[in-house]
């Protein structure tokens, strides 16, 4: 964020890592400080003394030092400029601390989010007498190829009738309308990260987020304005699932938060994004992405800002109308920063150290999610997808356990599957979807009727598996029945076929409705050629064994499935059920 | 520099002392003990009032009356590139009896955080000449990849074996190892660099050494003393270095060690909550940066107590780190060498370091259909505990053997053996064909007419009765 001093200064009285105490400082809770230049956050007011979390690191810093108050909560800077950022937890553009400081990252670096030189075509919707509120479009910048950023009336703004309004090039710190009550509006607001941002009205959760990811979409799927968790140990695939999400999620814009996690998995992304091509727009997906990257060797009060930062972000974009979708990973590192600075500031713990205040923390996070209303009328919505990174992969963890009392969507990741390399690791017996209800109704009328009956049907032949599974553990595959069995041999094709997607496949890595419906019908069409053969005396061999299977296993793999699958199925029939093929 | 005998508490670890000047968080302290030892330390949190100095090589001696002194600067180690081919103490000062180090530059051990905006992914492949590693764990230059070993578990031969034969092949460029020992024994420590002597390494590396018999909390300077010389040789001359860390498990108890002192709230099993940052400021000092030619690549080991993969150790460590190299004991009692379990194990960056052009055309694929094949044999050798091999059909038996070649053929190689990648690829491909084609799902038709033994055998055939 831009930063100016205004307010008052006082003294450093202790330094303890990234928690610094000030005396002589007049502060509110919140406001942001200068500490020697670096910048922190008030946590806290002790007597006459102020307790400061700064968002770099303290070394070299000692008591006798001086602190400025700025008098402004963390802020963030919003206007066009946004789309295809990479930032630090606190809104500092990477790319223009590379310049100022090199390859590795310095100190008390000032850099505003947004260029505030840069030139934008602003093209007014409104005219000069037209009445505008807080929240109304004023114009419009084309800022990439597919994101046309909305001007709007900062929220926190009086709304009145507009006396002047130009057209042309600006930068954000130009004025481009004026009001009768003297207002003067510019494509640049500022908003404070802790605060949610004002809209109409939530709406209920009935469009799906389409994800392109075949268990998720079909079995367990999200709505738009929805929440998710992917909780998972490490090497589950929780950030692989993250990227997928990011990548194929039909959204209008993607805000990714890497938080507290691995550098070289936003080097990924930022080197993966520009060449990806959105299937809907045609364009880069980084056209319609902001990342903010704060790594897990970043100083750690930055990282408990990052969130923040990432869904105010994402809550702009949702009032300009459009359909964002926020992906944190992790919550959990999140987590533990709260804990770290909790553990400083000498407060008295809850489960496993972590504060108290923990579960309300996440749910204040997940509960800025929705789909709504804005105030300007039209609808937006702003879908949070958080990923969890529980110790030992152990469930009944406090982050995992606060966080499933809040999202209405669990992803579960299991280790096992992992270890199998089925992927995605999504525990299917596990996880759960509250949307799944809600949302029938759109996959009958947009995709097929009998959508949720094929869904219910796969979901019972997984279950029933997991049942037979137990007695095949205990006495062998040998002492089931035939039909049981051709059972087991169904389960394993929605298994290996249809579950297990291939991230890194160019063809699988993104699948429509229509191609997944299109698969669980050629499913359904094999279980009843199975069973048809059975009682036609084929042997149980001959059905497992049955020539034809991995050319239905390798449809998915073409670009023109249909025909593979159509072919397969005929073959599988053919050897089963004889000539008629 | 001001002189101080304001010592007023002593704690493990820990010193208090009152009535200072000013001093700054992360200072370099040195305490003059009454013998005339100087003992060095640095501040964990200054106050007005108060400074708490941590002592990197014990407390033992020091009383009320010793003098402590603030340097005014912050812990510093002297580089150069004559550190090549020397022998340090766990803080960086020479102990083998050679020369002192006369420093280019002195940089501050606590490294900033590379800007993810300057990296470059890694995606250059590394072969170690381990089967297990190079063809299901693939390591590619500028990656962190652990060991997560057993007490008694051979990962010093492994690490060793990866040091002494580790290339990217087609560039003559070797790798330079930084090697560094935190509290393990002399006998181990001497194991290795007796290894970097005999094969001639020694005059590419870098050791430092932190014995068990050392201070404990020295261990916390150790890993950030290697990693500074790494970045300076790597970024400075350009060096490909290779980093080995042994052991982690002793570094986080001295970690325990000082947060229990420090009255800390506990995390898990007394260990701070900040263990994963910081964790995370040694590990994440690994990779690539654009537009510079050096690399470092990280083998951190650690023991994980009692086997145990979900202690706060390994366990925060995975969640770093990019993939795990597991050792298992049962592999181990088998006699296997090297007993790695390919099932837990992972490397995260493999796939944009293999396929194609990097290594060969069918890796991906027949990764997948390697790892399948294995866990569906090592799963039925649960059942076949239960009921018995005769209840498992003719299609379960062949897993089951192919998991016991997998083990024998594939997987066992011997210390010195250092197979290239082609040759784990095809032996690999042997295995697989003792499964039916109709079974290798994971890999396309291509795949399978090009590179399985059935079908090279054929052309072989063709090409000989066309000549």
């Amino acid at each position: 964020m831009e930063v100016k001093t205004t307010g008052s200064v006082g003294e450093i009285y202790r330094v303890s890592g990234p928690l610094v105490v000030a005396e002589g400082l007049k502060a509110r809770m919140y406001d942001v400080c200068l500490v020697e230049g670096l910048m922190g956050e008030v946590v806290g007011l002790a007597g006459d003394k102020v307790l400061i979390q700064v968002y770099e690191d303290t070394s070299g810093i000692k008591p006798g030092g001086k602190v400025e108050n700025t008098g402004m909560p963390l802020s963030v800077d919003l206007g066009p400029g946004i789309i295809t950022s990479i930032y630090d937890g606190i809104q500092r553009p990477l790319p223009v601390m590379k310049e100022i400081s090199g390859d590795f990252i310095g100190r008390g670096i000032e850099a505003p989010g947004i260029d505030m030189e840069k030139q934008w075509e602003f093209k007014p919707t409104v005219k000069k007498g037209d009445s505008v509120s807080p929240g109304d479009v004023i114009g419009t910048v084309q800022e990439t190829k597919v994101v046309e950023h909305r001007i709007l009336v900062p929220p926190n703004v009086e709304g009145g009738v507009i006396n002047e309004i130009y057209e042309g090039k600006f930068t954000v710190r130009d004025t481009i309308a004026v009001l009768d009550n003297g207002v003067e509006l510019k494509m640049h607001h500022k908003w404070p990260v802790r605060i949610p941002r004002p809209y109409k009205e939530k709406l209920p959760p009935d469009v799906p987020l389409l994800t392109g990811q075949r268990i998720l979409d079909a079995l367990f799927p999200i709505a738009k304005g929805g929440t998710a968790a992917i909780p998972g140990g490490f090497g589950t695939g929780k950030t692989v699932t993250q990227h997928q999400l990011a990548k194929w999620s039909d959204s209008h814009i993607i805000v990714y938060v890497g938080c507290g996690e691995r550098g070289n998995e936003m080097t990924e992304v930022l080197e993966e994004f520009p060449e990806l091509i959105d299937p809907r727009t045609g364009e880069p997906l980084m056209e319609r992405s902001v990342l903010v990257a704060n790594t897990s060797n970043m100083p750690v009060a930055a990282r408990e800002a990052s969130v923040y930062t990432g869904i105010t972000l994402a809550e702009y974009f949702r009032d300009m109308g459009y359909d964002v979708a926020v992906q944190a990973d992790s919550t959990s590192r999140w987590a533990e920063a709260m804990r770290e600075m909790s553990g400083r500031l000498e407060e008295m713990p809850g489960e496993e150290g972590y504060p108290a205040y923990l579960a309300s923390r996440l749910a204040e996070f997940y509960e800025r999610a929705g789909r709504v209303k804005t105030l300007a009328g039209s609808i937006g919505s702003v879908s949070v997808v958080g990923a969890v990174s529980p110790p030992g992969g152990d469930f009944s963890e406090p982050v995992t356990q606060n966080t499933l009392r809040i999202v209405k969507v669990f992803w579960a990741l299991d280790t096992k599957l992992a270890a199998r390399r089925h992927f995605p690791a999504i525990n299917w017996l596990q996880s759960y979807s509250l949307y799944a209800e809600s949302l029938t109704d759109w996959f009958k009328e947009n995709v097929a009727p009998d959508w949720s009956e094929l869904r219910t049907w796969m979901m019972t032949v997984l279950q029933e598996e997991a049942n037979l599974m137990e007695i095949v553990m205990l006495v062998g595959k040998d002492a089931l029945a035939d039909n049981q069995r051709v059972l087991l041999e169904v389960a394993r094709y929605i298994r290996e076929v249809f579950l297990s997607q291939y991230a890194y496949h160019e063809v699988d890595t993104y699948c429509s409705v229509q191609k997944m419906y299109d698969m669980m019908k050629a499913i359904r069409e094999l279980n009843d050629i199975f069973y048809k053969a059975l009682d036609a005396g084929k042997t149980i061999d001959e059905i497992e064994t049955v020539e034809g299977r991995e050319d239905f296993a390798r449809a998915k793999f073409e670009e023109d499935y249909k025909k593979y699958l159509d072919e397969a199925v005929a073959k599988i029939k053919a050897n089963l059920l004889g000539g008629e093929a | 520099m001001k002189e101080y005998r304001t010592i007023r508490d002593v704690a493990g670890p820990l010193i208090f002392v009152e009535k200072t000047e000013p001093v700054s968080y992360g200072e370099l302290v040195l305490i003059t003990l009454p013998d005339g030892t100087t003992r060095r330390g640095q501040v964990l949190d200054s106050a007005k009032d108060i400074v708490v100095v941590q002592s990197f090589e014990g407390t033992r001696g020091i009383d009320k009356s010793s003098a402590v002194r603030f340097t005014g600067d912050i812990v510093k180690l002297a580089c150069s590139k004559d550190m090549m081919g020397r022998i340090l103490s766990g803080s960086g000062e020479p102990i083998d009896g050679g020369p002192k180090i006369i420093p280019e530059e002195r940089l501050p051990i606590i490294g900033s955080a590379i800007n993810p905006y300057a990296r470059t992914y890694p995606r250059e492949f590394i072969q170690t000449g381990i089967s297990a590693i190079d063809g299901m764990n693939t390591l590619v230059r500028g990656q962190k990849l652990p060991i997560f070993s057993g007490s008694g578990l051979p990962h010093n031969d492994i690490a060793l074996q990866i040091a002494r034969q580790a290339k990217v092949r087609g560039t003559g460029e070797e790798f330079a190892v930084i090697f560094a020992a935190m509290g393990i024994t002399y006998e181990e420590a001497h194991y290795f660099i007796k290894d970097f002597e005999r094969t001639g390494a020694l005059e590419r590396a870098v050791i430092f050494l932190n014995l068990a018999n050392d201070p404990a909390i020295e261990r916390l300077i150790t890993p950030r003393m290697a990693l500074t010389a790494a970045e300076y040789l790597a970024y400075e001359y350009d060096y490909h270095i290779l980093v080995i860390l042994t052991d982690f498990t002793n570094y986080c108890e001295a970690l325990r060690e000082i947060s229990a002192a420090r009255e800390e709230v506990p995390g898990r099993r007394g260990y701070p909550g900040y263990m994963y940052t910081d964790l995370a400021t040694n590990y994440e000092r690994a990779g690539r940066i654009r537009g510079r030619k050096g690399s470092i690549t990280q083998f951190p080991v650690l023991t994980m107590p009692a086997d145990d993969i979900t202690h706060p150790i390994p366990d925060l460590t995975g969640y770093i780190t990019e993939g795990q190299i597991v050792l298992s004991r049962e592999l181990h009692a088998k006699g296997i060498y090297p007993p790695i379990n390919v099932l837990p194990s992972l490397s995260r960056l493999m796939k944009e370091g293999i396929g194609e052009g990097l290594t060969r055309d069918d890796h991906v694929q027949w990764n997948d259909q390697m790892y399948a094949a294995y866990a569906e044999g090592v799963d039925l050798r649960g059942l076949v505990a239960i009921v018995g091999e005769e209840a498992l059909s003719e299609k379960d038996r062949r897993f089951l053997k192919f998991a016991d070649e997998f083990e024998r053929r594939w997987l066992q190689q011997g210390r010195y053996e250092d197979r290239d990648i082609e040759y784990t690829l095809d032996l690999g491909w042997e295995l697989l064909s003792m499964l039916p084609e109709g079974d290798l799902v994971k890999i396309e038709r291509k795949f399978i007419e090009k590179y399985h033994p059935a079908y090279r055998k054929k052309a072989a055939g063709e090409a000989a009765e066309a000549a």
